[in-house]
């Protein structure tokens, strides 16, 4: 059985215009998944549906059995499920990292021995350890992000979702956090949910959910997915810059292959093609 | 207006002996009337410092250097900084947050009403209506709107809106497009080379994105612990230049595959931008078949 499931469902802010409309997904224990799609198509609201900060109007969403239209699943839901947001300042409740970290479990009422554990844990898991008594005003971006996945972390939530996560980050900072939530996903079985709109973060996926008007439009591997470059673009979103080029370079008569996706593989399709002088 | 930064410096709490931080040591650069002008670097390497000395939100310490924009002399105890920032327009990291009031004509007016209080009634509503339509958006049917109900992509049309209407000579920007998404960027990209074209002598942007600077800029600084390590065009900048790398920051994509083409022993030389890329790499498979 998938660990989340979405069936049919459907959601409105307002009672008039849709902003998710009957989708229907599931993802399994231990997969990294990516759900992109261009500034106000839903994948925001997707994530809040998810750890139940809203209900379905109709249709349901299923996390390890719990159905988050049960008002007494709650709890439980929430749990299983940490988002982290855009903005790291945004985030952060506490002056101190480790205070900050605790938030979550002393709320969920974990003993104090097992807190002191758990701190240790989330902090070691995203590198930042060192910083337990530090200020996090005094951390850089991508260092704050990395507090707020810890913190998020220190509840053992099994699904780990990432809302763009990354958007207010410099290259720097956003690499960390792509590392820390690879590490995470392929060494302690961290299901990720990655919403984004950076192409580059969606090529790691097991799988790619695009989102367009308030419904799933494609899914499937990143591959399948930048091969249909046209419907891509008709949705406001675009193929990673090395895909893009490598079909301008087609377009030019230059045979690069088909399912280049990174700067390294359009280098060596290249070396191979252009004549050495 | 010509920007000549001559050995510029600057300390944040430079009387506490525990938090001062040297955020920039001998800035020297000029930046010419009309450049589409870059600035990158890691966060904390004093670009933001930089370019909050250019319309005088951090004013040159004495004995910090020199700095003049056109005829503006910025160490002059008599700069006239209204005059000033009515020429140079700054628009910060996710302007849209900026909006306050309560209606989107009203918000443009804030500024022009306070740099040019003299400005007739009629003066006042070309200008709003030229800068609103500069940024794409229909004067009629989005004066009366709140800005708070306005999209992402409009909100920030309308932040620039409210810095262009005073008719800047120079226009900063930090980050113009974070948080857009692909299609949201490349059109207000193309705003910005419009309004470079025809309204804005000098753009200033500032900015992580490399594929961003390769592709728009005429040329690009790099700074590097509050200096300029690196000063010229993209490809200047971007070639042969391992101490850039080495400070953590990233090459264009363009740069990045030209350089491992010529370890190779393959040579597309070319200005870094997609076009004269593709270009390049075309002609070069062409001529060997």
């Amino acid at each position: 059985m998938a660990l989340l499931e979405a069936e049919n469902v459907s959601f409105s802010y307002d009672k008039k215009n849709m902003a998710v409309k009957n989708v229907s997904l599931s993802v399994d224990e231990g997969e990294y998944v990516a759900i992109i799609g261009h500034n106000g198509s839903g994948k925001s609201t997707l994530a809040r549906l998810f750890n139940a900060l809203l209900i379905p109007d109709s249709g349901k969403i299923t996390v390890d059995g719990f159905c988050s239209s049960d008002k007494n699943a709650l709890f439980e839901i929430r749990r299983r499920v940490g988002v982290v947001f855009q903005n790291p300042d945004n985030q952060l409740v506490a002056s101190i990292v480790e205070d900050d970290v605790a938030f979550g479990p002393e709320n969920l009422g974990v003993k104090r021995e097992e807190i002191g554990e758990r701190i240790e844990y989330a902090l070691k898991a995203v590198g930042m350890e060192k910083f337990r008594k530090s200020s996090p005003t005094r951390l850089s971006g991508g260092q704050k992000q990395r507090i707020a996945i810890a913190g998020v972390l220190a509840l053992k939530p099994g699904i780990l979702v990432l809302d763009e996560s990354t958007a207010m980050l410099d290259p720097q900072g956003r690499k960390e956090i792509l590392e820390v939530v690879r590490k995470l996903n392929a060494e302690d079985r961290v299901t990720v949910i990655a919403i984004t709109h950076y192409m580059e973060e969606v090529l790691h996926a097991d799988k790619v959910f695009v989102v367009n008007d308030g419904g799933i439009a494609m899914q499937g591997t990143p591959a399948e997915i930048f091969r249909r470059a046209k419907e891509i673009k008709q949705m406001g979103l675009e193929l990673p810059l090395a895909a893009y080029i490598a079909e301008k370079l087609r377009q030019r008569g230059v045979p690069v292959p088909e399912g280049i996706m990174t700067e390294e593989e359009l280098a060596e399709a290249l070396c191979v093609l252009l004549p050495k002088i | 207006m010509r920007i000549v930064a001559e050995n510029l410096s600057y300390v944040y709490s430079e009387k506490s002996k525990s938090l001062a931080v040297q955020a920039l040591s001998g800035v020297s650069v000029t930046v010419e009337s009309g450049e589409f002008f870059g600035i990158v670097g890691k966060t904390g390497s004093g670009k933001s410092t930089f370019v909050q000395h250019l319309n005088g939100l951090i004013k040159v310490g004495k004995d910090k250097g020199k700095l003049t924009v056109g005829d503006f002399d910025l160490t002059d105890k008599r700069c006239d900084y209204r005059a000033l920032r009515s020429r140079v327009g700054m628009v910060f990291q996710y302007p849209e947050y900026q909006l306050f009031a309560e209606t989107v004509r009203e918000d443009v007016a804030f500024g022009l009403k306070n740099f040019m209080p003299d400005l007739g009634e009629n003066d006042m509503e070309e200008r709003i209506k030229t800068a609103l339509e500069l940024v794409g958006l229909d004067y009629e049917k989005i004066k009366d709107k709140s800005p708070f109900e306005l999209s992402g992509g409009q909100k920030r049309r309308v932040a620039i809106a409210g810095v262009i209407v005073t008719r800047p000579e120079i226009l900063v920007l930090d980050e113009p497009a974070a948080g857009l998404d692909p299609k949201g960027k490349r059109e207000f990209i193309a705003l910005l080379k419009r309004l470079h074209e025809k309204f804005v002598k000098t753009v200033i942007i500032v900015s992580h994105d490399m594929n961003l600077i390769s592709e728009n800029c005429d040329r690009a600084a790099v700074f590097s612990g509050g200096r300029i390590v690196a000063v010229g065009t993209p490809k200047e900048i971007f070639t042969d230049n391992e101490d850039i790398l080495s400070d953590g920051l990233d090459l264009p994509l363009t740069a990045y595959v030209t350089k491992r083409l010529k370890e190779q022993g393959i040579d597309v030389n070319n200005d870094l931008t997609e076009e004269g890329f593709i270009s390049a790499v075309a002609l070069k498979y062409g001529g060997g078949k």
